[in-house]
């Protein structure tokens, strides 16, 4: 109850100040974010019974025992007090008995891992519901969502039905990240070989901001995804459109998909290849290389012995990379061949994604360097036709052949 | 530069011209400036015949108090590189809204501000630190130099030569893009096959090498060489904290040199700790890295608590209140600090008991801190309070620094944490507790012992403007970060696409303009104390009717420290003595023995650059044979017999007579 009426207190001055800006995260939309605003409200109030007393006190005292102020008492060998003592030691104890209870009891209730117990404050979750599962995949640098019950999959866009509790499951494919829906509910790393799960449920309607919160590489201030909440009916539609996608996301398409770079386009795919989401977990979605469970099952039987250096190369997975031409994603020198600080777009970026608004001397070309051949230019906007036309053959980019256009051109 | 590719690989490894960044305006004007700036300095040095001092009485000087003053200029000059990253960044962040991509495109911002972290913490906070200690723990002890005066010169030229490693990134090759931990599998090999990886492991392996050795010589300076009668219960509250910050040193700074050291295997030969491959465990690293990480914050703001506790006792005229408990504070602080390193990563899927009892800790270490602000509350309390410079960078941080403190309780929740992780929410904690401790204490610091370094007290003047500019500056810098993480912003975003957030940013570049104009101040106060110095001079060096031994001594004082070394017999040594009426010995001086400067540690130190540099360009000739020489030169070190020599009895005579005699004029 303490902790109710610290939070009415707390809201007023805060809403008040700061009602100018979204601050999404004191007024999310998902019961997790919500009951993790209510925490962070409350502590901070528990704090805050001490805090402003020291700072207040601080400032009096330095105030009233000024030099200039010969009124106050003066006792230069005052140095001990028990009872003072006991207090200063005691105060700060009592905050963080009550803050370390709070924690532990919330730290349980709202552990990622754990499944919903409740839709909202006031609604408990229903007896027969099945969650949504959702598989999220961090790539370099975009996000993919598979729906396994639903079939399909998605590249930087996820939509869920209102109250429904959804569970993600996480994983990367190269880096860290980390999974973030403000909105939503708190972050999560997604990391290569690891699966991290989250648990959340989203209460109103409305598209929100999802992002990566983990840098993860040059392409990763671009690396937002879109979290719509739907009413059923609207979320129906939505799997709908993606199933009219008639696009598969065949192993082929994914090692294409996985290939480095910005600003990805939002794609449906309308089928997915089974099993593509454990083989990415399990690090082997590339033909030939050896899963990682099954690795683990050799070694929880004891390991191979010297017989496991057969497996040395199945068990390469960073490598891939560089067999085929996608440089490191912070490669300048290295083996490219690139020069440092160069401003030219990395090897093996897809240029694909690239939505060029081009500035005047970059003088892109896409026909003249495209150096792998697969831009199918689906959601592409056209080259900039008006002012790179003739510049092809005119750039000596290196010997990689690199696109000329610096990464930071890239995103438009 | 060679028509045989395979000579140019043995000759120059990686090297090649293109590694320098000719191409790139805003390194050539950078490059133009330090190169000017390199030739007035050396014009200078040059014109006023400084080189024969510079390197008799200050590079190959093995005393304390000149290498603490190094270790200072050290990190002030490494604070303009790291600010500039820091104005380069906030500039960037105001402007890249929409359409605008700003002027920094990724490859550069993120290097800028993995240099920044870096710098800011290896390379400005640390040298403070260590500087401060170095010039004050021998004078508080009544020491007339550490207990290895030869390891504390090498110590300082190792760090040296890795703010020499940081700042060569900018002009051949690049820095590492990976943020200031470089978590793999982002900085292995696969991920970033430049040189900017390496050069961040050899810069901070190099200069891991000082402070280690460094931590290790002040711990045993504190444990054997205190005057006598001063039992630890009579150590200076500042001494005190230094002993615990380099026992805090020696225990965490091998987890980061063998982190370090396996992230370059995996680097170099090949191995796969941290790699994705072969069953390599990138979240080894993350703990391991935080494992040294923690402490480290307390390594830093140890001594800083130390500064305020001198500073409130002395400005408010009163003995500090609660000395045993500070002392008990501090040491609790040192031990919890190796217990909390997990909330650094609450969000990586650990189970929630684990991270409840990482929250806990946490909290835990709330109750001393908090103990030693009430502490300095009750130092104030019935005082005289003397609001010269030190005393505002004391309040200035009592209170933002209870700000900061609070909000990294918050943090240490873990359910908040999930949603505040990684958001700028985190990154104005971290400068509300470094900017508001760790540097408020250490300018704190400077200002309150320059006198006793040079003999004259800053300007007041111009010392109010720094502190008034830094105080604003900071809050005006990093509360709109607050603001901006609780609307989910989150850190080392190059690009934003809403405008609604741009307000935000420009208040806090803003913010970052005050406090260049309280960098500018505080240069300026240096430059006019320097000009005004006989109006500022202390004669007596005693200017803040101190209460420690080093006001017992000279300012500055000579190179032996106490011509008798002090005895003491209650806890604030210096103020005892004055109250029981101590006379100043005037005769009975003989021959004090001293530690003999040597270059050495430079030559060592300049070696450890070559050596590094090949390392990171795989020059391999080059890295063997620099190799081979650090360990000629250590072993041919080890047959200098020239260590010591006798300050003669006449000289000691001389000086002390000297000092007499202005102590008599004044009076």
């Amino acid at each position: 109850m303490t902790v109710r009426i610290l939070r009415t207190l707390l809201l007023l001055p805060v809403f008040g100040l700061l009602s100018g800006c979204n601050m999404v995260l004191m007024r999310p939309s998902g019961d997790i974010a919500m009951r993790q605003r209510d925490l962070i409200l409350a502590s901070t109030g528990l704090m805050l019974l001490i805090i402003i007393p020291v700072i207040l006190v601080t400032l009096f005292f330095a105030w009233h025992y000024r030099q200039s102020n010969k009124e106050a008492a003066y006792e230069p060998d005052w140095h001990h007090s028990t009872h003072l003592e006991v207090l200063i030691w005691s105060a700060p104890l009592v905050i963080v008995i009550a803050l370390g209870a709070l924690t532990w009891i919330s730290t349980h209730t709202l552990d990622p891992y754990r499944p919903l117990s409740r839709l909202d404050a006031s609604r408990p979750l229903p007896k027969d519901v099945k969650p949504l599962v959702i598989e999220v995949v961090a790539l370099d640098w975009k996000w993919l969502f598979f729906y396994p019950d639903q079939g399909i999959a998605t590249v930087n866009e996820i939509a869920a039905p209102v109250d429904v509790p959804i569970t993600f499951k996480i994983t990367a494919a190269t880096v860290m990240n980390s999974f973030f829906i403000p909105a939503l509910a708190g972050q999560i790393y997604a990391m290569p070989g690891m699966e991290t799960k989250l648990h959340a449920v989203i209460n109103k309607p409305g598209t929100f901001e999802g992002m990566s919160a983990n840098y993860s590489g040059s392409g990763f201030s671009r690396m937002n995804f879109r979290f719509v909440g739907l009413d059923q009916a609207g979320f129906d539609e939505w799997v709908a459109k993606a199933k009219a996608a008639n696009k598969p996301l065949s192993r082929d398409a994914y090692l294409e998909l996985e290939r480095p770079s910005e600003r990805e386009p939002v794609t449906f795919f309308s089928s997915v290849a089974p099993g593509l989401y454990g083989q990415v977990l399990n690090m082997c979605a590339v033909p030939g290389k050896m899963c990682m469970h099954e690795m683990m099952a050799i070694d929880a039987k004891g390991g191979a012995g010297k017989d496991s250096h057969a497996n040395r190369a199945r068990l390469e997975y960073d490598n891939r990379y560089a067999e085929r031409g996608d440089e490191g994603n912070a490669a300048t020198v290295g083996g490219s061949g690139r020069s440092s600080h160069s401003p030219e777009q990395p090897q093996g970026m897809k240029p694909k994604s690239i939505a060029p608004e081009v500035k005047p001397h970059s003088g892109a070309d896409h026909s003249g360097h495209d150096h792998s051949g697969h831009a199918t230019g689906d959601a592409t906007p056209a080259a900039p036709a008006g002012d790179g036309t003739k510049s092809d053959g005119t750039k000596s980019d290196g010997p990689a052949g690199a696109d000329p256009v610096a990464p930071g051109q890239l995103n438009k | 530069m060679f028509s045989n590719p395979d000579l140019q690989k043995l000759l120059f490894g990686r090297l090649t011209l293109d590694a320098v960044p000719l191409h790139e305006p805003i390194l050539l004007i950078t490059f133009a400036m330090v190169g000017l700036g390199g030739l007035a300095v050396l014009g200078g040095l040059t014109y006023f015949r400084l080189w024969g001092p510079l390197w008799r009485d200050w590079f190959t000087s093995v005393d304390h108090k000149k290498i603490g003053i190094m270790y200072i200029v050290l990190a002030l000059v490494m604070l303009l590189r790291g600010f500039a990253d820091a104005l380069m960044m906030r500039a960037q962040q105001a402007m890249a809204f929409g359409p605008n991509e700003g002027y920094l495109p990724p490859h550069h911002y993120d290097q800028i501000f993995t240099a920044h972290g870096v710098i800011m913490i290896f390379f400005v906070a640390m040298p403070l630190v260590t500087g401060l200690m170095n010039f004050v723990v021998p004078l508080q002890i009544g020491a007339r130099d550490v207990a290895f005066p030869f390891l504390n010169n090498f110590s300082f030229w190792m760090t040296v030569a890795g703010a020499v490693t940081v700042m060569a990134s900018l002009f051949v090759g690049e820095f590492a893009r990976t943020g200031w931990l470089a978590y793999p599998p982002l900085s292995g090999p696969a991920m970033s096959p430049g040189v900017g990886v390496d050069y961040y492991i050899w810069a901070l392996q190099i200069a891991g090498i000082g402070t280690l050795l460094s931590g290790i010589n002040l711990i045993a300076t504190i444990v054997k060489m205190r005057a006598p009668g001063m039992g630890m219960m009579r150590m200076p509250i500042f001494t005190w904290t230094a002993l615990c910050t380099n026992i805090l040193i020696v225990a965490a700074f091998p987890i980061l040199t063998a982190v370090l050291a396996m992230l370059s295997l995996d680097r170099y030969v090949g191995t796969h700790f941290f790699s994705n491959d072969l069953g390599g465990n990138p979240m080894m690293y993350v703990n391991l890295i935080w494992i040294w990480g923690h402490p480290e914050v307390y390594i830093l703001i140890l001594p800083a608590f130390g500064v305020f506790s001198e500073i409130t006792a002395t400005f408010s005229r009163k003995r500090l209140f609660g000395y045993a408990s500070m002392v008990y504070a501090t040491v609790v602080i040192t031990i919890l600090s190796y217990l909390v390193w997990l909330h650094h990563f609450f969000t990586m899927g650990s189970g929630a008991s684990v991270n409840s009892f990482f929250g806990i800790t946490t909290m835990i270490i709330s109750i001393p801190t908090g103990a030693k602000i009430f502490n300095w509350l009750f130092t104030m309390y019935k005082g005289r309070i003397d609001f010269d410079v030190p005393m505002l960078w004391t309040v200035g941080f009592m209170v933002t620094f209870t700000v900061g403190g609070m909000t990294g309780v918050l943090l240490a929740v873990p359910p908040a944490d999930f949603v505040l992780h990684n958001s700028l929410f985190l990154i104005a904690h971290f400068h509300n507790v470094i900017i508001g401790g760790v540097l408020f204490g250490m300018l704190a610091g400077i200002t309150y012992w320059f006198p006793k370094a040079f003999g004259y007290k800053l300007d007041a003047f111009w010392g109010k403007m720094s502190f008034w500019f830094w105080l604003t500056g900071f809050w005006f810098a990093f509360m709109p970060l607050y603001i901006l993480g609780l609307m989910g912003v989150t850190r080392r975003v190059q690009h934003f696409d809403d405008p609604s957030l741009q307000i935000w940013f420009v208040i806090a570049a803003f913010g970052a303009f005050l406090i260049l104009l309280g960098i500018a101040s505080f240069i300026v106060t240096l430059v006019v104390s320097f000009l005004k110095r006989e109006e500022l001079r202390d004669l007596t060096g005693d200017p803040w009717n101190g209460r420690t031994l080093e006001w017992a001594t000279s300012s500055p004082p000579p190179d032996y420290n106490f011509a008798f070394t002090p005895v003491v017999h209650d806890h604030d040594a210096w103020w005892d003595m004055k109250k029981r009426g101590y006379v100043r010995p005037v005769s009975g001086f003989s021959k004090i023995h001293m530690p003999r400067g040597t270059a050495t540690g430079l030559i060592l130190g300049m070696i450890s650059i070559v050596f590094s540099f090949a390392m990171i360009w795989y020059i391999w000739w080059l890295a063997a044979l620099t190799f081979a020489a650090l360990v000629v030169v250590t072993i041919g070190h080890t047959f200098n017999y020239a260590r010591d020599f006798y300050i003669h009895a006449d000289e000691v005579v001389r000086t002390e007579n000297a000092r007499t005699a202005l102590l008599a004029e004044r009076v």
